[in-house]
């Protein structure tokens, strides 16, 4: 059975996307130790709270995470999605993995738009044949809660959202992946990303 | 493509088990709060609540079961409340698979909590609960809201489940909340918790007004059109509710099918 490893570097509540993993077929192991991070055939970067402190505590397993890139399929989620990118504005300025070209940025003010982007929105598909999305509807409705998002250009952009501005909601690089909503947390299309992420590895 | 408004159900949970809904048609063990979170899961929920108002601390570790087993089953944003006092407790919660604290007489008391939980776990996951009365005695210093009958009066926080007053003006601490840190507002008027006349307008729309992060509205729906209500005039973000629910009033479904037919956007 392959593989997946879900990085625990403290940022909390792993377990429904444990689950939904194992629900698709995999063996999940829920580590920090950088031995069995690169020994995985996939791994999962969670990632919930602020960019700096996140990135802080992943510490020496950033190097693990971008060598591993190389070789397995990478996912992160919402904050962990951030983190894949090259910068954030969150509380400063601060460097990110630098595995997809592109920066984290703050949702301007507007009137009439609350902070964080917090509920159901939907995706548009900008990248409909990507396996990621393989069976997902157009116009699927996902569970986002974020305050910041990516910015980065369409090449590297797999959906899309609209709140207060048009946002890549969903990245990829070859075989990095990182999506802004919380696919553990958005019912049968969540388990469905889930399930075909566990697919490529 | 728009934000959808929400709709939550929300369980109270004593010992692990649901207090309401008994009655809940359908399911032979309707007591216990996963399989009925389960079935609002179904029904179309955006989220689900637990309440703990289980008494004792030393009976935490029945809501962390609880909450581990609706993480494995739900797939769907979970917040928990009730009697989280410290770090250790919101850590311990979410650790278990909430998604979301809910922080309502330990945030009045020490309003620090808000800001420390949102530097150790985002603000995402802080939800202030406030509970609110209508007071009529002057107060200078209150911000003043009018209500329909065209009298005004200002709102103050209770906690402890609604017996103390506190002398708080609720629009000002919502707003101190935000400061803090919380990233939701879950808003229960005493005046119309379970009186299913409808959500408390005047001050859920006052404090939606007054804050840039989520609000929900909570106490008293009792019809569809007071749903339509809570969104359309009392400008909340989401809808909270237990009997309606509970009792099989209404599906969640049921009511989102009502709501779009208003206009107003839910995910179904």
């Amino acid at each position: 059975m392959t593989q997946i490893a879900i990085i625990d570097y403290g940022v909390g509540n792993l377990r429904s996307v444990m689950r939904g993993l194992e629900k698709a077929g995999a063996a999940i192991v829920v580590t920090c130790d950088p031995e069995e991070i690169a020994a995985s055939d996939g791994i999962v970067l969670p990632g919930v709270g602020a960019f700096r402190e996140a990135m802080d505590k992943l510490g020496t397993l950033q190097e693990v995470v971008i060598q591993s890139s190389r070789e397995v399929p990478l996912l992160g989620i919402c904050l962990g999605m951030q983190m894949l990118l090259e910068t954030s504005e969150e509380h400063g300025f601060h460097k990110g993995l630098g595995l997809i070209p592109g920066n984290v940025k703050r949702f301007p003010k507007m009137a009439g738009f609350k902070v964080p982007h917090m509920g159901w929105n939907s995706l548009t598909l900008e990248k409909p044949d990507n396996p990621l999305l393989a069976g997902v509807r157009p116009d699927e409705s996902v569970y986002f809660v974020h305050s910041y998002y990516a910015d980065t250009t369409p090449e590297y952009t797999l959906t899309t959202t609209e709140y207060i501005c048009p946002f890549a909601s969903a990245v990829f690089r070859g075989n990095v992946y990182g999506v802004q909503f919380h696919p553990e947390k958005s019912g049968a299309a969540g388990l469905k990303m889930l399930e075909n992420f566990t697919g490529m590895v | 493509m728009v934000l959808t408004r929400r709709i939550i159900p929300c369980l109270d949970l004593k010992d692990g088990r649901v207090v309401k809904g008994t009655n809940f048609v359908g399911l032979r063990d309707a007591g216990d709060p996963v399989e009925l979170a389960g079935r609002y899961n179904e029904q179309g929920a955006d989220e689900v609540v637990f309440l703990d108002i289980t008494a004792s601390k030393e009976k935490r570790g029945i809501i962390i079961d609880v909450i581990q087993r609706a993480a494995d089953q739900l797939f769907l944003p979970l917040t928990v409340g009730g009697g989280l006092k410290s770090l250790d407790d919101i850590q311990q919660i979410l650790r278990a698979g909430a998604d979301k604290v809910s922080l309502n007489t330990s945030a009045v008391h020490d309003p620090s909590l808000l800001t420390r939980g949102a530097e150790a776990f985002g603000t995402q996951c802080m939800v202030c609960a406030i509970d609110v009365r209508r007071n009529t005695t002057p107060n200078e210093k209150a911000i003043p809201v009018s209500l329909p009958d065209g009298s005004t009066c200002w709102y103050e926080v209770v906690i402890y489940g609604g017996s103390k007053p506190t002398g708080i003006d609720a629009v000002a601490w919502a707003k101190e909340a935000e400061e803090r840190g919380a990233g939701e507002i879950l808003l229960t008027s005493m005046e119309t918790d379970g009186t299913k006349n409808g959500f408390d307008i005047p001050i859920t729309a006052a404090i939606s007004d007054a804050v840039g992060i989520p609000v929900v509205a909570s106490g008293g729906v009792g019809t569809l059109e007071h749903f339509y209500d809570g969104f359309k005039n009392g400008k909340a973000d989401a809808c909270l509710a237990a009997s309606v629910f509970h009792y099989g009033e209404f599906t969640v479904k049921e009511v989102k099918e009502y709501l779009r037919g208003r206009g107003i956007p839910v995910r179904l």
